[in-house]
């Protein structure tokens, strides 16, 4: 007969201890810690858990220490350290980086009907068309993209305004697609558009090709027409008229908006979410002002201090929030970046918050004259004057001359947080990223100085929120969190977990 | 319901397994066929040409050229077209295939290399692997009509090595459409090379269910009663996902195992992503169980709060449920449409008290030995509470096995 043996049998010898794994900390302003692993597990625990920890004084015994080794924050004699599980979490977090450069951003042009007070591109009336993208430089550049190692390319048209040379878009997505099928790639086609000269025929022309639209969508009225000047005083009025438009052939999901916020917008963080409501949209993406383009010359007009935006962010998000309780689906998409890195074993690829930066790995710029950049900030950046971003030029460099050229590599040394000072120890690296071209902008140089950096700033701010907004436990917040990383709805959510909340 | 039944056995030295006829056969139709009659027939040349005879009557003499077990104290449970094991010197005839069911088991072996502190089916440390893989290809031969689904189980079926590989490849060739499931502790797919082989058998609907007691290393060890064996079973689930296989994890519910099932199910999520459902099980008092009842008994009632936690974490991160052999009484309602009727039918019950109950319909009800050992909140519920909930036991977008 077979005989059985006390849990005592099974635990770790007390006198060996247990070993540290790579982890991070960070304390929090409401008495509790929050403790992050090298693949973004975290634990919350109270104020001076970290310290117990380290000094190798938590109690074997206790809940703690066992989701501490469960989570692979310590490792003991009762079991294996599980490395190859850490190691496949740690490639699962990074799978965004397979596959090397996915977006390709080609400025077509940069002549505009707009005038912008943000606008962060430096465009040119609408009747330059030197500033258009020649033929051969759209030859050469579709030929750099399908160099990419990526098996899905994602390929985005901006400005200026993109609809002005709508020629050079169908020219470049027909070259592009029948590349693609040679070289056996999948390709999704945006074009960034403000619409106001939408015409039935380019609709039907992006519906025959399944092109999706994203348009700019700064608020209501008095926002928007404010922030987006043009001849009649009328962007709102045209860009809802034309959403609608656009709805009814290519489908709603085909349509998506984009809003800046400015000086004036950040006194309406309710009214501008209203708006998205109000317009069936599902989902707004509350950004900070970039430093660059005649955003930084009329910073008189939209300029603003960090706080205010980050007061407008909170506000928002709880407005987003309470949304969703009432029924009706939409997520901020800077959150679900945020917390599909926290609540999920999956990391995302947005290029201004990974690391490595997404910079040059995971998009790259062809600029209307044939010069290829970094990120669609460096070709903004290089409007003011500064080339350091300048990877090449598609006409005179190879792939090969790009990648292994002088303004790539020096991008590579700040590219990962992990050994950026001020990142390589703080708790929220995971779920971070560094901004090489940011750093450069604010700051004068790629590695950026964490204690006065805005970047920074805010992303420590929203990560404690976060965090905040997780630790309270609440049910239904943390299923419209789960609906929105897995881009679902709350209902099918709730349909699936259990009825009482 | 009765699988089980024994006799005098007679005129043979080696375990005979074959289809039970209760009707004479034509000579040529004998060939697999064990005959089962109330009565000896006089004419020697009535019994020529079966496998097997069983009869309740007593023998006069023996009969020498045919496998035989007699004066057999029930036969009422054999039916024609079930599969039988007659077994020598101590006479058993073993049920082991029923056409009209669903809840047909590969039994593997008693062996086992975990020693689970509430094992339904404890392990005998004797060498049976020989003996019952020759027994099982026998019933796979002897199986007519493919089966919506088969269970392995055991004892641990991996022990066999080979020979498993052998019964999930003749699975494959014989009903490529019958949905396997294998429990298994998932141990030894720790080892790739093992791994390798079965995912190369490619069997084209085969998933495994492997148990997971805790995110803790040391109360899984301590539950399944063997040191490592939490670091091969996640090893083993890894392995498995890597060559594409198809996993369900199994917990059962416990006093041992609730206490961090909210953390468990988190930990599933972040380090078994892959898996395509996760088993909340009532517990079995059969086995190991009732020797071990002082350490594992909790009141399904008192375990509600952490098994809808874990339940709730599971679903909003989008991963399959179910809770399988809980009486919807004892679940709370939130719960009910993840409840299945899980329990095999041979074993599955219902309590006096549930006669006047409304839900019984629904319910999943009970193991038979439960009438020992059951939630003391065991009560009729009334019929209006079903309406507005999805039918609980709605069928799992799989077979539920509660073995």
């Amino acid at each position: 007969m077979r005989t059985f043996h006390p849990v005592a049998s099974y635990s770790a010898s007390s006198e060996l201890g247990y070993r540290l794994l790579p982890f991070r900390f960070l304390r929090l302003d409401d008495g509790t810690e929050v403790l992050v692993n090298e693949v973004g597990e975290f634990v919350l625990a109270p104020n001076g858990t970290a310290r117990t920890l380290i000094q190798k004084q938590l109690p074997r015994t206790s809940d703690l220490y066992a989701t501490f080794k469960a989570k692979q924050f310590i490792t003991d004699d009762s079991s294996s350290p599980l490395l190859d599980l850490l190691a496949t979490k740690c490639r699962t977090k990074h799978n965004f980086l397979e596959g090397f450069t996915k977006l390709h951003i080609f400025v077509v042009t940069l002549r505009c009907d707009h005038s912008c007070h943000y606008c962060q591109v430096s465009r040119q009336t609408a009747d330059k068309i030197s500033y258009d993208m020649s033929l051969g430089t759209a030859e050469k550049s579709v030929e750099l993209m399908m160099k990419s190692s990526a098996h899905n390319l994602t390929l985005e048209f901006q400005g200026g305004e993109t609809l002005l040379a709508f020629d050079r878009i169908r020219y470049i997505v027909s070259l592009a697609k029948k590349q693609a099928e040679l070289s056996r790639k999948q390709l999704e086609v945006v074009v960034c558009t403000n619409l106001a000269n939408l015409t039935d025929d380019m609709l039907l022309y992006l519906r025959d090709e399944d092109i999706l639209i994203s348009t700019s969508l700064d608020g209501p009225a008095f926002i928007h027409n404010a922030n987006r000047p043009r001849p009649g005083n009328n962007s709102y009025e045209l860009t809802i008229r034309n959403i609608e438009r656009a709805r009814k052939v290519l489908g709603t999901g085909k349509v998506a908006a984009l809003m800046t916020t400015t000086q004036l917008s950040l006194q309406y963080p309710t009214e501008i979410i209203d708006e998205y409501v109000r317009q069936g949209f599902h989902s707004i993406f509350l950004r900070p002002i970039s430093p660059y383009g005649f955003a930084v010359k009329t910073r008189e007009k939209t300029g603003y201090q960090f706080n205010a935006f980050l007061k407008f962010y909170l506000t928002g998000l709880a407005h987003i929030l309470g949304i969703n309780k009432n029924g009706y689906d939409i997520a901020e998409s800077y959150a679900k970046i945020l917390l599909t890195k926290m609540l999920t074993p999956y990391g995302t690829g947005h290029v201004n918050l990974q690391s490595p930066d997404g910079a040059g790995i995971n998009v790259l710029v062809y600029n209307y004259d044939g010069d290829v950049y970094a990120t669609d900030e460096s070709r903004m950046l290089a409007e003011m004057g500064d080339h350091t971003f300048r990877l090449g030029n598609v006409l005179t460099h190879t792939h090969k001359d790009i990648f292994t050229g002088d303004a790539f590599l020096n991008l590579l040394p700040a590219s990962c947080n992990q050994s950026l000072a001020g990142c390589s120890d703080c708790a929220f690296q995971t779920y971070c990223g560094s901004d090489s071209v940011f750093n450069h902008t604010t700051q004068g140089d790629v590695y950026g100085h964490r204690p006065t950096s805005d970047f920074c700033k805010r992303n420590m701010e929203i990560i404690k929120h976060l965090f905040k907004l997780i630790s309270k436990k609440d049910p239904e917040i943390m299923r419209i969190c789960f609906a929105w990383i897995q881009n679902t709805s709350l209902k099918d959510i709730s349909n699936g977990a259990p009825s009482c909340g | 319901m009765r699988l089980t039944t024994a006799g005098l056995a007679g005129g043979f030295s080696k375990g005979v397994v074959g289809v039970v006829s209760r009707v004479p056969l034509p000579i040529e139709a004998r060939t697999d066929r064990i005959l089962v009659a109330e009565t000896v027939p006089n004419n020697p040349e009535e019994l020529l040409g079966y496998k097997g005879f069983l009869t309740n009557a007593k023998l006069e003499r023996q009969i020498e050229a045919l496998p035989n077990v007699s004066s057999v104290r029930d036969l009422d449970h054999l039916r024609t077209d079930d599969i039988i094991a007659m077994e020598p010197v101590n006479g058993f005839i073993r049920t082991v295939y029923r056409p009209d069911s669903e809840h047909n088991v590969i039994f593997a072996t008693e062996r086992c290399n975990s020693n689970c502190l509430m094992c339904s089916q404890p392990p005998q440390d004797r060498d049976d692997t020989g003996a019952l893989t020759e027994r099982n290809l026998e019933i796979i031969r002897l199986i007519d009509r493919a089966p919506s689904c088969l269970v392995i189980s055991g004892g641990e079926p991996t022990l066999l090595g080979g020979r498993l590989l052998a019964i999930i490849t003749a699975l494959r060739d014989k009903f490529p459409d019958t949905y396997v499931h294998m429990l298994t502790n998932g141990r030894i797919f720790a080892w790739s090379d093992f791994t390798s082989q079965l995912a190369a058998i490619r069997h084209p609907n085969f998933m495994l269910g492997i148990p997971l007691y805790s995110d803790d290393s040391t109360t899984h060890d301590y539950v399944v009663q063997a040191k490592d064996a939490f670091d091969q079973t996640m090893m083993g689930l890894h392995q498995l996902a890597r060559y594409g296989l198809r996993i369900e994890i199994r917990v059962v519910l416990h006093a041992i195992t609730v206490q961090r099932l909210p953390q468990l199910a988190e930990y599933i999520y972040r380090n078994l992503t892959f898996v395509e459902h996760v088993a909340l099980m009532g517990l079995e008092n059969i086995g190991y169980a009732p020797r071990n009842m002082d350490k594992l008994w909790i009141d399904p009632h008192d375990y509600q709060d952490l098994l809808e936690s874990a339940v709730e974490i599971l679903t909003t991160r989008r991963m399959n449920v179910s809770i399988y052999n809980h009486q919807l009484c004892v679940l709370r309602e939130s719960l009910w449409k993840f409840a299945r009727k899980s329990i095999s039918d041979w074993k599955n019950i219902y309590l006096d008290e549930c006669q006047t109950c409304g839900v019984q319909e629904q319910c999943g009800g009970f193991f038979q030995w439960a009438t020992k050992l059951h939630s003391r909140y065991v009560r009729p519920v009334d019929s209006s509470k079903i309406s507005g909930q999805r039918t609980p036991g709605a069928p799992a977008s799989r077979p539920s096995f509660g073995r």
